[in-house]
């Protein structure tokens, strides 16, 4: 009597340490995620600056674009999203009909690569916090507070089409 | 980088996701990467490259729709382990991860960056279907995920929710850039060639054989060289008798023939009726340089570039494509340009440039994989932590 109740306590322990290492899981997945977004539009930010101080775009183009990458930059938590949006247009407007020249290929290369960064990085992001959502909304997590205190993940939504590769450079 | 690749269906059985593995680990290790692929091997193993590692005998099995060849059991998880604990892998790189073989396998026993593919485009995947909760706690371990194609990535979203990055299959492009004829191809008279299964309605064989009959009486030296596996009877038939001989037969061709195929005939004809998600076909033409007239299917019509790589006809209508076939035979600096034109078009399918989206991939996962060396990097799962119930109280 006493060994079977021990037993099935021991398996309870189990499966909620199972439980609870998963959902430790999707929490780090949800930050390792968040992190590397992070770094992805950094990377997207400091490239367009790199852009505008290489000297090649008209100069009222070039003022928009590293006005845009400066506010997104700068942006307060709450409004970051909107910034970053505003950079990834902008950047379509000016590099859409832009013909690369030899002398700005190679920026123009690194802002193309780092904007389908932020694209791998956001997706790869609102996975993860989707999968931790619906951890969290099981009633095993909610009535025993697997989830402790950790906050709930937000998604991040931005604006992050691209633009479109630059002409004249399909010679390799 | 130290990458491992799984691939769950036995590798000495031709098929697009070994294929795939394949052409990846090849392009990786062509950029300095370290490669191990991981997948079941039956037969013999006799000339297995030496990135392989066989992971255990395969078994057939039911699934989605078709037989799989995969290994399951005690005996392929000890070496899935193994191969994960001494690999030292930085990534690992799953494909079809929900296939219960060592795909599966590898989810369940590896912990740190992961990446998965997903190839399956059938909306009506019953194995994913029914076990999506169970497979859920393999599911998100992954970090990243990607889909083949605009259709696999609506089956995956549709039964795991969540979401996938667009990232196609790659064609070896320098495999069939260069080679040889086929001996007596492609003749004075004019000539099309054909390559793909002879008796599966939706590879549009019929489609061409009608056009070819249109245009063979009014040109006496146009020959039609089909090139594939499958039973030409049925398709055939319709042919008149004094044309049948201007058809030729190769049957099933071998990895070389196959590019020589290519160069052979003065147009290469791709004419699918649907249910192409991609043409691989189409791109090895491409590589090739061959000019191209294909069906205009809507994956077609966008590796053709909407018709600037390749003419474009009427999918089904054998009067168009006859009618578009002879305006090329006419016209060999037509020819020559719609080939450079393809040779162009087909550099972003290239497993080259590929296989750099794949690193990027890697490289956004890996970020921020672990404060220091001693977390980095793939390791084994060490199972439930009783202390995981503690830490996100103060988290």
């Amino acid at each position: 009597m006493v060994a079977a109740a021990v037993l099935a306590l021991m398996a309870a322990g189990f499966y909620l340490s199972w439980r609870a290492t998963r959902l430790d899981r999707l929490h780090h997945r949800v930050e390792t995620a968040r992190a590397a977004l992070d770094a992805a539009l950094l990377r997207r930010g400091s490239a367009v600056l790199d852009l505008v101080s290489a000297d090649g775009l008209p100069a009222d183009r070039a003022r928009a674009l590293a006005d845009a990458a400066t506010a997104a930059r700068r942006a307060p938590e709450g409004e970051r999203e909107l910034a970053e949006s505003a950079l990834s247009r902008e950047l379509r407007s000016v590099l859409g009909p832009l013909r690369a020249t030899a002398h700005l290929r190679d920026h123009l290369t690194e802002v193309a690569g780092a904007a389908r960064g932020v694209q791998l990085a956001r997706t790869f992001h609102n996975d993860a916090v989707v999968d931790t959502r619906r951890a969290r909304r099981s009633r095993l997590v909610r009535v025993l507070r697997l989830a402790g205190t950790a906050p709930l993940p937000d998604f991040f939504e931005i604006d992050d089409e691209p633009p479109a590769p630059p002409t004249g450079s399909d010679t390799l | 980088m130290r990458v491992g690749l799984v691939c769950p269906y036995a590798w000495d059985v031709p098929g697009g996701v070994q294929q795939h593995v394949g052409d990846l680990a090849e392009a990786l290790m062509g950029m300095g990467h370290h490669v191990s692929v991981l997948a079941p091997v039956g037969g013999t193993g006799a000339d297995l490259p030496d990135h392989l590692v066989p992971a255990g005998r395969p078994v057939p099995v039911p699934y989605n729709g078709s037989v799989a060849r995969v290994s399951f059991g005690p005996r392929t998880a000890a070496r899935v382990r193994r191969w994960i604990g001494e690999g030292a892998f930085d990534v690992l790189h799953i494909h079809e991860p929900s296939a219960p073989s060592v795909s599966l396998l590898s989810c369940w026993a590896a912990d740190g960056p992961m990446v998965a593919t997903f190839h399956t485009s059938n909306t009506r995947s019953r194995a994913m279907a029914a076990g999506s909760a169970a497979l859920r706690s393999a599911m998100e371990k992954i970090n990243a995920r990607v889909a083949v194609s605009e259709s696999a990535r609506r089956t995956l979203v549709e039964h795991l929710g969540g979401d996938a990055v667009l990232i196609p299959n790659g064609v070896a492009v320098h495999r069939f850039a260069d080679a040889d004829p086929l001996p007596g191809w492609p003749g004075d008279g004019g000539s099309i060639a054909f390559l793909g299964r002879l008796d599966e309605p939706r590879k549009g064989l019929a489609t061409l054989v009608e056009a070819f009959a249109l245009l063979a009486p009014s040109r006496p030296g146009l020959r039609l060289l089909v090139a594939g596996p499958g039973d030409p009877g049925p398709t055939l038939a319709s042919v008149p008798e004094d044309l049948r001989r201007r058809v030729v037969l190769s049957g099933r061709l071998g990895d070389a023939d196959k590019a020589r195929a290519y160069h052979s005939a003065d147009i290469f004809c791709a004419p699918n009726l649907g249910g192409e998600s991609f043409g691989i076909v189409l791109t090895e033409a491409m590589s090739a340089g061959a000019a191209i007239v294909a069906s205009d299917i809507p994956a077609f019509s966008a590796v053709l570039e909407g018709g600037a790589a390749g003419e474009l006809f009427r999918a089904g209508d054998a009067a168009h494509l006859a009618e578009r076939a002879a305006g090329l035979l006419d016209d060999p600096e037509r020819r020559a340009r719609l080939g450079g034109a393809a040779r162009r078009a087909v550099r972003a399918y290239d497993w080259r440039t590929v296989a750099a989206e794949v690193v990027h991939v890697y490289e956004t996962v890996l970020a921020w994989d672990g404060p220091d060396r001693a977390t980095r990097g793939v390791r084994l799962d060490t199972g439930p932590r009783a202390t995981a119930l503690l830490r996100r109280g103060v988290g």
